[in-house]
C-alpha cells in the first residue's frame, strides 16, 4: 500500500504550516521534500511518519516497517556507537564494522556517542535508520553537518543500500535532490503546494 | 604518577602540620600525636573486638544504605512516572533532607532498639539522595528518544536499558558517590547516640567517656577507611554496570 497524504493540514496556534497537502509517494523508489528553511518540511514528515497527528485530513500506508533520522539525532548518548545500532535490530551479538567503516567510522563501534562529534553523531543515526532495513525510510536531512568529502560517500553509501525501498527525503539542498533522484516536492512559503 | 606523588606529598605535608600542632600543645588529651594514633591503631588492630565492631557497623550502615537505595530508585520511578506520586513525596523528601540527624536518631531510639538505630539513619539519609538524583536522571531523558523507540519498535528489554537506563545510571553514580560518605557519617554519628553494643559508635563513645583521644582519633581513621572502601567498591560496581550497559 503506497504512502499518500490527503488534503493534511497543521497549524502551530495562528501559524498554519501545512495547508491542505495531498500527494500519493511512488513505492520503491525515493521521493525529495524540498523548501527554504521553515517552510514545513519537517512537520510534514513527522506527520507523515505518523509521529505528529495532522489538524485534518488523514495519511494512510504508514503502517509498514518504518525507518527513520528526525531533525534531531535522537541517539542513546551513554551507549556505544555499536550498542544504538544494535537497539534497533535483533539479537545482541550483532557486529556492524563493515557498515561503519562504510561511512567513516571505522574503529568507532565501542567509543559511547557523547564523545562523537556531530557530524559523527548524524552519521551514527543515518547507518541506524539503514541498519533497521525498513520498507519506507523517511530521512530529515540526514547529511546535514557532514563535510562535502564525507557527505558524498555516506550519500553513495546511503543510495546503495535504499536502492528498491522507499524513501521520503527532507532536504534544502539541491546537489542532494539531484543525487538521489526521483520525484521533487518543492514546499513554498507562504504554504501553497 | 605524577599526580599520585602529589596527593602523597599533600598527605605528608598535613601529617606533619598535625605532628607539630600535636608537639605544640603538649598534651596527648587533647591533640593525640599522628604517632600515638598509629601506636593505638596497632594495638587495636588484633584485638577481639576489633573486627566485630567493624563487621558490625558495616553491616548496619550498608544494608541501611541499600535499603535507602531501593526505596529512592522506587521513588524516583513512581514520579517521574506519575505527577501525584511526584507531588506525594516532595514534601517528605524536603522533610527528611531538613530535619537533624540527632531528632531523628532520638525519635528512632523510642521506636527501634539501638542495635537497628544506624539502620534506619542511614535508610533515611540515602533515600532522599538517591531519590533527588535518580529522579533528576530520569527528567533529564528526552522525551524524543520515546518517539524513535517506537518508530523502530525496539524491545521492551532494550528500550528499558538502552534508552532508559543508561541516561539514568550517570545521575545514580553521583547518588552513590555522595550517599556512601553521608551514610557513613550519620551511621556512626547514630551509634554514638544510640551506643549499642559492640558498635564503631560505642568505641568512639568509650573513648570520650575515658578521655582516650588517641583512639578516638583511631577510630576515626578506621571510619574514614571503612568509607573509602565501601565507596570505592560501589563505584566500581557502579562503574561496571554502566560499561555493561554502555556496550548492550
Amino acid at each position: 500500500m503506497a504512502l499518500r497524504a490527503d488534503n493534511i493540514t497543521k497549524c502551530f496556534g495562528d501559524n498554519k504550516v501545512i495547508d491542505s497537502f495531498t500527494h500519493e509517494f511512488a513505492e520503491n523508489c525515493t521521493t525529495v521534500i524540498m523548501g527554504a528553511s521553515g517552510c514545513g518540511k519537517s512537520t510534514l514528515l513527522s506527520m507523515l511518519m505518523g509521529v505528529l497527528a495532522p489538524d485534518s485530513g488523514t495519511v494512510t500506508g504508514n503502517q509498514a516497517r518504518t525507518g527513520a533520522v528526525f531533525q534531531e539525532d535522537r541517539l542513546c548518548e551513554n551507549l556505544s556507537v555499536q550498542s544504538n545500532l544494535r537497539l534497533v535490530v535483533p539479537g545482541r551479538k550483532r557486529s556492524f564494522d563493515a557498515e561503519l567503516e562504510a561511512v567513516g567510522l571505522g574503529g568507532c563501534a565501542d567509543k559511547p556517542v557523547r564523545e562523537l562529534s556531530g557530524g559523527m553523531k548524524r552519521r551514527t543515526a543515518l547507518l541506524r535508520a539503514l541498519v533497521y532495513e525498513p520498507d519506507i525510510l523517511f530521512l530529515d536531512e540526514p547529511f546535514k553537518g557532514l563535510d562535502s568529502d564525507t557527505k558524498r560517500t555516506v550519500m553513495e553509501y546511503c543510495k546503495k543500500r535504499t536502492a528498491g525501498k522507499t524513501v521520503i527525503l527532507v532536504t534544502h539542498d539541491k546537489e542532494e535532490a539531484d543525487f538521489f533522484g526521483g520525484e521533487i516536492i518543492e514546499l513554498q512559503r507562504p504554504l501553497s503546494y | 604518577m605524577k599526580k599520585r606523588l602529589i596527593t602523597a606529598g599533600t598527605v605528608v605535608f598535613w601529617i606533619l602540620v598535625w605532628q607539630a600542632a600535636a608537639m605544640l600543645v603538649g598534651k596527648s588529651l587533647l591533640l593525640a600525636s599522628p604517632v600515638e594514633v598509629a601506636h593505638r591503631l596497632i594495638e587495636l588492630i588484633p584485638e577481639n573486638t576489633f573486627l566485630s565492631s567493624v563487621l558490625f557497623s558495616t553491616g548496619k550502615i550498608m544494608l541501611g544504605f541499600f535499603s535507602g537505595t531501593v526505596i529512592g530508585v522506587v521513588f524516583a520511578v513512581l514520579s517521574g512516572k506519575f505527577v501525584f506520586f511526584e507531588k506525594l513525596f516532595s514534601p517528605l523528601i524536603t522533610a527528611v533532607k531538613a530535619v537533624p540527624v540527632a531528632s531523628f536518631t532520638i525519635l528512632a531510639l523510642i521506636w527501634i532498639s539501638s542495635a537497628d538505630l544506624s539502620v534506619l539513619i542511614t535508610l533515611l539519609i540515602a533515600v532522599p539522595v538517591v531519590y533527588s538524583n535518580v529522579f533528576e536522571g530520569i527528567r533529564a531523558t528526552d522525551p524524543k528518544l520515546k518517539v524513535m523507540a517506537d518508530i523502530f519498535h525496539i524491545s521492551p528489554f532494550k528500550r528499558f536499558v538502552g534508552v532508559y537506563l543508561s541516561q539514568i545510571m550517570p545521575y545514580f553514580r553521583s547518588a552513590v558517590h555522595l550517599a556512601v560518605g553521608l551514610c557513613w557519617k550519620s551511621g556512626v554519628a547514630a551509634e554514638v547516640i544510640g551506643t549499642p553494643k559492640g558498635s564503631i559508635g560505642e568505641k568512639l563513645y568509650n573513648s570520650k567517656i575515658y578521655l582516650e583521644t588517641a583512639d578516638l582519633f583511631a577510630w576515626t581513621f578506621v571510619i574514614i577507611i571503612l568509607s573509602l572502601i565501601t565507596e570505592r567498591l560501589l563505584l566500581l560496581l557502579t562503574d561496571i554496570a554502566v560499561k555493561r550497559i554502555e556496550k548492550l
